[in-house]
């Protein structure tokens, strides 16, 4: 990479050795990529991955302590992934909040760190920062420093900001030196599309599945959507973005996804039309069949692959304010048709805080509260992650979530029946 | 019989393990997770989707793979695995690296007192000739010995 003096300095350590070091990583990660240079760090706030002070990721803390004790302080204040633990309103019980204290003994800690770093403020911990509630939205054209698979694609594919697939500190380390490698996501070239996707279903398909099946198959490459506007229609709207967000955030973790084009509806899809598919992209279709034979090959991590639920996650990643009053909807309606007037099985709507506080406000938050619904703000792939959780029978809505953990992702009809008393 | 391949260097080392193989993408957060969860330095891979590697012990292999998948924590997984000694010998990446775990490769190397070889850029030639089982000997040029 070519350096600029200041950048040069900085590398020979001449604001300290720990600066050096977080120079270095930077420069040798741009390398590889074959980044020319630095660009400056655009977007008013970062957003970092690691929320979570769980006790065996000692060298993250250790590393922490090092940056703050060396004045690698990041540039710019962030939002930071959600929290892991809320047992006010996610079931478990005695010896499962026991293990949760235990494997989180680090969570305040590290919080206190995040906070001598930047951390924008007590509730900026969801993987939707970009929420209006939230506050951390970057304009079109943008270059960021963020981490957060699901996040990166919002960014990247909907609101039409540049960023890299960033790994964990490394999204720090471009705060901290408010510059990024210009490599990738970064430029038009990374940012043309390389596969061409073809959606040839009868409905509109489950996002979450969609997702699955497009980053199953294109993996870390840019896909260029079209026949999804038949049933999205060509603006972006607040149902269409939570749409996107969803089918995102499974192409980011059933594959790698960190940027897609939808045709006639995404900002760079609008702008540049087909001519952002590249020569020679390879060519997908996608039917009801396909999408179906994914579904039915996601593996089954249960003991007992037909034990009874004993609770369900919905919101990973988080919900808008929107989708909190559809799922609200859909339940009430599932519930009337079966006859019942409490959910089945224990139900946990996941959403970031500063949305809960709205939404908490409202009639439909007290209906689903009387409905046996609860909320959260926390990630419910940190709750699976506890050993004495992972064994439970979990059912989902998310894809991202049963990527990670023994959950069953199920489509929204079949979900809703679970969580009403049907089958 | 033993095979030689080319690639590109991205942390330079030397290292001697078994090959570990897995023709689809590497899945960090999903393969490491457990056993990080569990301090288990055997790595034992957690990847529900990744039946070529799911339940083998990661530690210590030559993982040959094409590229790594999912959760952008990826790179700090890998750092963390090497900090804590259950990393893998070396990564050995038959297509370009991805961003996430050249971050982890590189973090392993100014970070850690460990290091973490890692050479992309073997070819597919490379992951169609290496078997689970068979000895690789990674060079500090970006030489890749596979011994059937």
């Amino acid at each position: 990479m070519q350096l600029t003096a200041d950048e040069r300095a900085i590398l020979n350590g001449e604001q300290g050795e720990t600066l050096a070091k977080v120079m270095k990583t930077m420069v040798l990660y741009g390398d590889v990529f074959g980044a020319s240079h630095f660009v400056p760090v655009e977007s008013e706030f970062g957003h970092i991955v690691t929320s979570f002070g769980i006790s065996v990721m000692k060298p993250v803390y250790s590393l922490m302590d090092e940056l703050i004790a060396g004045n690698a302080i990041s540039s710019q204040k962030f939002t930071v992934d959600p929290r892991p633990m809320d047992f006010k309103n996610v079931p478990s019980n005695l010896l499962q909040n026991i293990a949760f204290k235990v494997m989180y003994s680090k969570q305040k800690v590290y919080e206190k760190q995040l906070q001598q770093m930047g951390l924008l403020g007590d509730d900026a911990f969801s993987c939707t920062c970009y929420m209006e509630e939230v506050g951390n939205i970057p304009e079109e054209g943008q270059v960021l420093s963020w981490a957060e698979s699901s996040a990166v694609s919002y960014a990247n594919s909907v609101l039409g900001a540049r960023c890299n697939r960033n790994s964990g500190i490394i999204e720090l380390f471009g705060s901290i030196l408010g510059k990024v490698p210009y490599f990738g996501l970064l430029t038009p070239e990374g940012r043309e599309a390389t596969w061409e996707i073809d959606i040839q279903t009868n409905n509109l398909p489950e996002a979450q599945l969609l997702g699955s099946a497009i980053g199953l198959a294109v993996q870390e490459e840019v896909p260029y959507v079209s026949g999804l506007n038949r049933f999205l229609g060509d603006e972006l709207t607040p149902e269409v973005r939570d749409y996107l967000k969803d089918f995102g955030a499974a192409a980011a973790s059933n594959g790698s996804v960190g940027l897609y084009h939808v045709e006639n509806l995404t900002p760079e899809a609008k702008k540049q039309g087909r001519g952002i598919i590249r020569e020679g992209a390879k060519k997908l279709t996608i039917d009801d069949a396909y999408l179906q034979e994914i579904y039915d090959a996601y593996p089954d991590l249960w003991e007992k692959a037909d034990a009874e639920p004993k609770l369900c996650f919905i919101g990973c990643p988080h919900l808008s304010l929107d989708q909190l009053h559809s799922w609200k909807e859909k339940i009430a309606r599932q519930l009337r048709v079966a006859g019942k007037k409490k959910v089945a099985i224990p139900t946990v709507l996941c959403a970031a805080k500063p949305v809960l506080d709205v939404f908490e406000k409202r009639a439909a938050a007290k209906a689903l509260k009387q409905m046996g619904v609860t909320f959260t703000s926390i990630c419910p792939l940190m709750y699976m992650n506890n050993p004495l959780c992972s064994k439970m029978p979990v059912i989902t809505s998310s894809n991202k979530l049963r990527t990670y953990t023994s959950a069953h992702y199920l489509k929204e009809s079949e979900l809703l029946a679970r969580i009403t008393g049907g089958k | 019989m033993m095979r030689e391949f080319q690639g590109r260097v991205v942390v330079p080392g030397a290292a001697k393990a078994e090959a570990l193989v897995t023709t689809k993408g590497f899945n960090t957060l999903a393969s490491f997770q457990k056993s990080l969860m569990k301090s288990d330095l055997r790595a034992i891979c957690s990847d529900q989707n990744n039946p070529d590697l799911f339940g083998k012990a990661l530690a210590g292999k030559a993982i040959c793979l094409p590229r790594t998948i999912g959760s952008t924590t990826g790179g700090m997984v890998l750092y963390c695995a090497s900090a804590m000694g259950a990393a893998p010998a070396c990564l050995l990446f038959s297509e370009p690296i991805d961003s996430l775990a050249a971050a982890g490769a590189i973090l392993s190397d100014v970070w850690t007192e460990s290091s973490l070889p890692t050479v992309d850029s073997l070819g597919e030639d490379f992951l169609e000739y290496v078997k689970e089982g068979m000895l690789i000997e990674v060079m500090e040029d970006g030489i890749v010995r596979v011994e059937g």
